[in-house]
């Protein structure tokens, strides 16, 4: 793969920043009762969202699921937005109807987020489909986690893109957890295995490891703008929070393990990668982090000053 | 012509009109379809218009959806209306949700075409009949037509608008021949259609129970008894008016359907009749399956469906 520019690699960095700082001020306004309902932090993950978001060029598309936060800000949906849509106030991506797990921005190219597990996949095919019917040489990334690859939707999902050719990247987040139920426990043979059993290459990727999962998403996107078909990438990650909001995560996990993968934290291994190899500057980095930090900051005053939406809204969308 | 052949004009004519429309489904291609409603469309269209699919149901419909919201105009076919549970993700936690849940970012105009076959033995998987439980699924279009008229008047309806629809069409009534208005003929949802006009009571009969009503009309009417026999067409919407007026003049009130009792098209009939003309009413009887799966021996399946009979009975007993 050629040398990536200066200009992406902080690009990389400051993507992986703000879902970070997104994420964990998302937690925060959880336990002060500003966010309703259900969020399922992407916190660990990061490097996944950035690295395939970053292989998309223009005109492609993602389809994201309940854990999407992280997929939301890495395509570029504004802070603001997501914060709004979250507190459920006027001014959300969705008007306050969708909630957390519904993401959706035209505009920066994320067609739909799905509560329903698996939900999504089939729908990400839909969306390939159009895109070849179109004639486009773009591709659509789905993401999922590895809960998602024992649905009977993931299944029938990757035999119709692959016997149908279709340009799309099928991405599994495997933080090897389904809620509470390891994946040592549910799932049958391997991920990428899978994908094999439907003749779609399947790819595995270091999911803390930004640039490893740029290359490898890289040549997914390409293989399908090619019109060579989907593939399956699946990226071994973690998070460090429980499922949702509610959930320490130490009900089922240890402590240890926790701490082992925070070790391996991708924002941190970037920015030692940088610092090292002289790739970018100690003060560069701060620099990313002041602004990510003020533009957050501005996102959270801006959703807490909205009003919620009236309830005329009750009786609208439901037929276009 | 026949109801099959008043349905594969509708579907013709529209692709030709439309070059976005296209069908999809199991045997839709080669084969023209399980009852061969779309026989010859493969010839005139192409197989990336005409396309046959995997058994996947989920996935037909999940795929539908997804080039729905990028601006195709799906027609997918599900074999029999049994077979709709395969995809009820897709069919219910999706499609008739997609507007609202975006704050109406995203329309799915999806057309789902499928069939029931009660009377044909067909046994308990495969004669099903339950458009009611898509009445308390807010968002998705009900269409139930039960001439080749309105199903080629309907169907276009369908096709052109900008919601999901599911249209469910009734094996036994594919053979059945009738007048068919040349050319762009269009009915719009939401408007019942008066079949028989009637003074003693008011008869309001879905699919199949639609003939069989206009046959007990003919009893009925050789013995002085005119019932009114209005057909909705369109479940939902429902044209409650209609039902209303016709009640305010008749007092009596019978729904006939080939679902089962419970929580079928009459409950939700006499539900809001009785919520808005209490003072008119002097009778009200839904005729309907009994509360049992359909069983398979023809003459266990003969007692099973209501017909004429129960609606001659019906209407005598009311006006007793």
């Amino acid at each position: 793969m050629a040398a990536i520019s200066k200009t992406s690699l902080l690009s990389l960095y400051e993507t992986m920043l703000r879902q970070r700082m997104l994420e964990e001020e998302v937690v925060e306004l959880f336990k002060q009762g500003l966010i309703p309902g259900l969020a399922h932090p992407y916190i660990g993950q990061e490097a996944v969202a950035a690295g395939v978001c970053a292989a998309l060029g223009e005109g492609d598309l993602v389809v994201s699921n309940h854990r999407g936060h992280g997929h939301s800000v890495a395509k570029g949906i504004p802070e603001r937005a997501i914060l709004s849509e979250l507190m459920g106030k006027d001014a959300g991506m969705c008007l306050g109807l969708g909630g957390s797990m519904h993401s959706t921005d035209l505009q920066a190219g994320v067609i739909f987020s799905t509560a329903i597990v698996g939900g999504g996949i089939p729908l990400a095919v839909g969306v390939a489909l159009a895109l070849q019917m179109d004639r486009k040489a773009n591709c659509v990334a789905c993401f999922f986690g590895d809960g998602a690859t024992n649905t009977g939707a993931f299944h029938e999902a990757l035999n119709l893109a692959a016997v149908w050719r279709l340009p799309v990247v099928f991405v599994c987040e495997n933080n090897r957890y389904a809620v509470s139920v390891p994946v040592s426990k549910s799932t049958s043979a391997s991920i990428v295995q899978r994908g094999q059993a439907y003749g779609i290459p399947g790819l595995s990727a270091n999911g803390m490891n930004v640039l490893d999962v740029y290359a490898v998403a890289s040549e997914a996107v390409a293989r399908a703008k090619k019109g060579e078909g989907p593939t399956l990438m699946e990226c071994e990650t973690y998070r460090y929070k429980g499922h949702g909001v509610y959930d320490s995560g130490l009900d089922y996990r240890t402590q240890q393990e926790v701490d082992e993968w925070v070790k391996r934290d991708p924002i941190k291994g970037f920015e030692r990668k940088l610092t090292t190899e002289k790739l970018a500057s100690a003060e560069e980095l701060d620099a990313i982090r002041s602004r990510v930090k003020s533009r957050l900051a501005e996102a959270v005053e801006f959703a807490k000053n909205r009003p919620y939406p009236s309830n005329d809204l009750l009786g609208k969308f439901v037929w276009a | 012509m026949s109801y099959a052949e008043a349905i594969r004009e509708a579907l013709a004519e529209e692709m030709r009109r439309d070059k976005n429309v296209f069908v999809l489904g199991e045997d839709v291609g080669k084969f023209g379809g399980a009852f061969k409603v779309t026989k010859g469309l493969l010839d005139e269209f192409g197989p990336e218009r005409v396309r046959d699919t995997p058994l996947s149901e989920n996935a037909i419909i999940g795929a539908a959806m997804g080039a729905a919201i990028m601006g195709y105009r799906p027609v997918a076919e599900i074999m029999y209306m049994d077979f709709l549970h395969e995809c009820s993700d897709q069919l219910v936690n999706h499609l008739p949700k997609m507007h609202f849940m975006t704050g109406g970012k995203l329309t799915a105009p999806v057309v789902i075409r499928t069939q029931y076959s009660l009377g044909r033995n067909t046994g308990a998987q495969h004669s099903q009949f339950f458009p009611s439980f898509y009445m308390n699924t807010p968002g998705i279009m009900v269409a139930t037509p039960s001439t080749p008229a309105d199903a080629k008047g309907l169907l276009k309806a369908a096709i052109r608008g900008s919601n999901p629809v599911l249209f469910v069409e009734c094996a036994a009534l594919y053979g059945r021949h009738g007048e068919v208005p040349e050319g762009d003929y269009v009915i719009p949802f939401g408007k019942a259609d008066i079949k028989r006009p009637g003074n003693d009571a008011t008869v309001v009969a879905v699919s199949r129970m639609v003939g069989e009503a206009l046959s007990a009309a003919d009893v009925l009417a050789s013995e002085g008894i005119s019932i009114e026999v209005i057909d909705p067409r369109t479940l939902v919407p429902l044209d409650t008016d209609t039902i209303l007026s016709s009640v305010k003049k008749t007092a009596r009130l019978i729904t006939a359907e080939d679902s089962c009792s419970t929580c079928g098209v009459g409950a939700e009939i006499v539900a809001r009749i009785t919520e808005r003309a209490m003072d008119y009413l002097e009778g009200v009887e839904r005729i309907a399956c009994p509360d049992t799966p359909a069983p398979f021996s023809p003459p266990l399946q003969k007692a099973y469906m209501p017909g004429k009979d129960a609606i001659v009975t019906a209407v005598k007993r009311m006006m007793s």
